[in-house]
């Protein structure tokens, strides 16, 4: 290998470059540093407070306090969960019994079948006849609208097929021998060895899940079923906070609700926060995996 | 593979019954397992594309699609002659277009930047801190650009700090598309650059010995050997940007537009919205949107042709 030397110029630069990117780190944590320090501070602090901000003004879980006692909050938990592992389940599920058909070599409707479903990438049908087609169907106020329309995206299948028609045959074929029939290959052959694709594709389904809120806007009526993002962009999209703040002054309920935004954003973000870092690398593989079938 | 060899001359006579059984026996474990998924396929996505026969017709929900009268091409007729038809299509192509400006280069610079990062701690460290932002919910990120860019809002306190006037930035309408983009390459802007990253990983090092020893600097080296490198990648991403330009995502301009700033905010995907499902004008709203399906595919099939001509890389 050559010897690449470094000229003044490439220090310079390297130098210029190191730079840029403390900044690009800055302006990107900066935001959610704010946040944290604004959701801890004691709300009329803060409200007086111009400036940038380091550290909490004053230090209270007042707005903590405020966002807990929310029911809406609870209430858009518990939904949310639910859509997450159930919606994520019927997703991966869903998605590897298509890919499984789509990865068979045998039967002679294969290829029809694959064009009717890709172009469903290209072509849809749009907001109004998908929700004319909810109500028809009965889910519309069910959280099963939130998971039933998008049980299979079409790109995770395509991913999921070509890691599944990277199985050497000959296991699938050892396993028929013993009697197995399609579903127990699928489940028991196809399945355990595409581990990696499989745990890839389930984190896109769940953080989707995680942070959808549009369809839940269309589709439910209830307020008990709203998901956490809906609970969430009423109190700090549409800044609706009165139900949590107990004080009498105009003054003092605006104060909180300010600051008892900041906590609603950290409430409902600290689980991606928490299991973002760990799960990362898994993300960008999905990125790649994705990217290989282009 | 035993079905192929058996094929020839001989079993073809028997006729298309029989090859259907034939196939079915063979393969009722597959059978099985597709229909539920052609199922869903027909009921979740072919079944809406009927409905797109609304647009030609006035829908009311008690006559159901197949019964509702046929009018002809009067919606979309109705939608050319609105005042929102300029309005719309012009504020979704220039939101468009500035994001293939500002957008679409910000990940390709950035992952090029970042790839002359040599200090592998250093470099994961932005990685992991920059593809964070995209994870964060489309409803937090409008909460915080609402916070942010109010009245007493952070960016209006650091404006303030060098002697700016606080204005409330949302309610202005030329600040609109500005905190649209601006707002997206910080999100996005990470998490994009895997993909040109990975294209940079797969470069073979001996083309930059090669050019060194040619004389190269990192410049000539960055222009010669990386920007060909990944052209295949930005050749693919751009023909998909270009046949998206009639289509800018209606979520987070929904959460943060008001009627004070329609006028630059309003695209195509929002009014879509705002007819069909606020007014419930079904037959209207789904007039808007297959025309604006239509341009999107005619859009993408050109710049892939385009594309396949000059650079013998496309889609399909």
């Amino acid at each position: 290998m050559a010897v690449i030397k470094k000229s003044a110029g490439d220090h310079i630069f390297d130098f210029i470059n190191a730079v840029f990117m403390c900044f690009m780190i800055v302006i990107t944590l900066y935001p959610f540093i704010y946040v944290v320090m604004a959701s801890l501070s004691v709300p009329k602090l803060f409200l007086a407070h111009t400036g940038l901000l380091l550290r909490p003004v004053g230090f209270s879980l007042e707005s903590y306090e405020a966002v807990l006692r929310n029911p809406n909050i609870k209430i858009g938990y518990v939904n949310t969960v639910f859509i997450v592992v159930v919606g994520t389940l019927c997703n991966v599920i869903a998605t590897a019994i298509g890919a499984y058909v789509l990865s068979r070599k045998g039967p002679f409707w294969k290829g029809p079948l694959m064009f009717i479903i890709v172009i469903t990438m290209f072509v849809g049908g749009g907001l109004v006849p998908n929700y004319i087609l909810i109500q028809n169907l009965g889910l519309y106020n069910s959280l099963w609208s939130l998971i039933l329309p998008g049980l299979i995206s079409t790109h995770n299948m395509i991913v999921m097929r070509t890691a599944f028609q990277g199985i050497p045959e000959s296991l699938e074929e050892s396993a028929r021998i013993d009697g197995a029939n399609d579903w127990t290959i699928l489940f028991k052959v196809i399945i355990p060895l595409a581990i990696p694709t499989m745990a890839v594709i389930s984190l896109f389904y769940a953080v989707s899940h995680w942070n959808s809120w549009f369809s839940a806007m269309i589709y439910l009526k209830d307020k008990t079923k709203y998901p956490l993002q809906l609970v969430l962009r009423e109190i700090i999209v549409q800044s609706q906070v009165s139900d949590m703040t107990t004080m009498d002054s105009y003054m003092d309920r605006y104060a909180v609700s300010q600051t008892v935004k900041y906590a609603t954003i950290m409430v409902a973000t600290i689980p991606i926060l928490c299991v973002y870092p760990f799960l990362q690398k898994y993300f960008v593989k999905g990125v790649m995996i994705g990217a290989i079938k282009g | 593979m035993a079905a192929k060899s058996l094929s020839p001359a001989g079993t073809r006579k028997k006729g298309v019954g029989a090859m259907l059984k034939r196939d079915f026996m063979k393969y009722k474990g597959i059978y099985a397992l597709a229909i539920p998924v052609l199922a869903y396929f027909i009921i979740f996505k072919y079944i809406p594309m009927y409905g797109i026969t609304i647009a030609f017709k006035n829908y009311v929900p008690t006559k159901g699609i197949f019964g509702s009268e046929w009018v002809g091409f009067d919606h979309f007729m109705r939608f050319f002659k609105s005042v929102y038809f300029k309005r719309t299509v012009l504020n979704t192509l220039i939101i468009s277009v500035y994001d293939v400006i500002f957008g679409f280069p910000a990940p390709i610079i950035f992952a090029l930047l970042l790839n002359e990062v040599k200090n592998n701690i250093f470099k994961r460290t932005i990685q992991t801190i920059t593809y964070l932002p995209h994870f964060i919910s489309t409803v937090v990120i409008a909460g915080m650009i609402i916070d942010f860019t109010s009245q007493n809002g952070l960016i209006n306190n650091i404006i303030a700090l060098f002697g700016g006037e606080r204005t409330d930035m949302l309610m202005r309408p030329e600040m609109f598309r500005g905190i649209y983009i601006i707002s997206g390459i910080w999100q996005g802007v990470g998490w994009g650059s895997i993909i040109y990253l990975s294209a940079l990983s797969s470069i073979d090092q001996e083309q930059y010995e090669a050019a060194y020893i040619d004389g190269a600097n990192r410049w000539q080296q960055a222009i010669n050997v990386t920007l060909p490198g990944i052209m295949p990648t930005i050749t693919i991403l751009f023909i998909l940007k270009i046949g998206g330009l009639m289509s800018v995502g209606s979520e987070k301009i929904l959460l943060l537009y008001s009627p004070v700033t329609y006028e630059t905010a309003d695209v195509i995907s929002t009014f879509i919205y705002r007819k069909g499902l606020l007014d419930m004008d079904y037959s209207f709203s789904t007039a808007v949107g297959l025309f604006n399906s239509i341009i999107n595919i005619i859009l993408l099939s050109t710049a892939n042709a385009l594309s396949r001509k000059v650079n013998e890389t496309s889609l399909w």
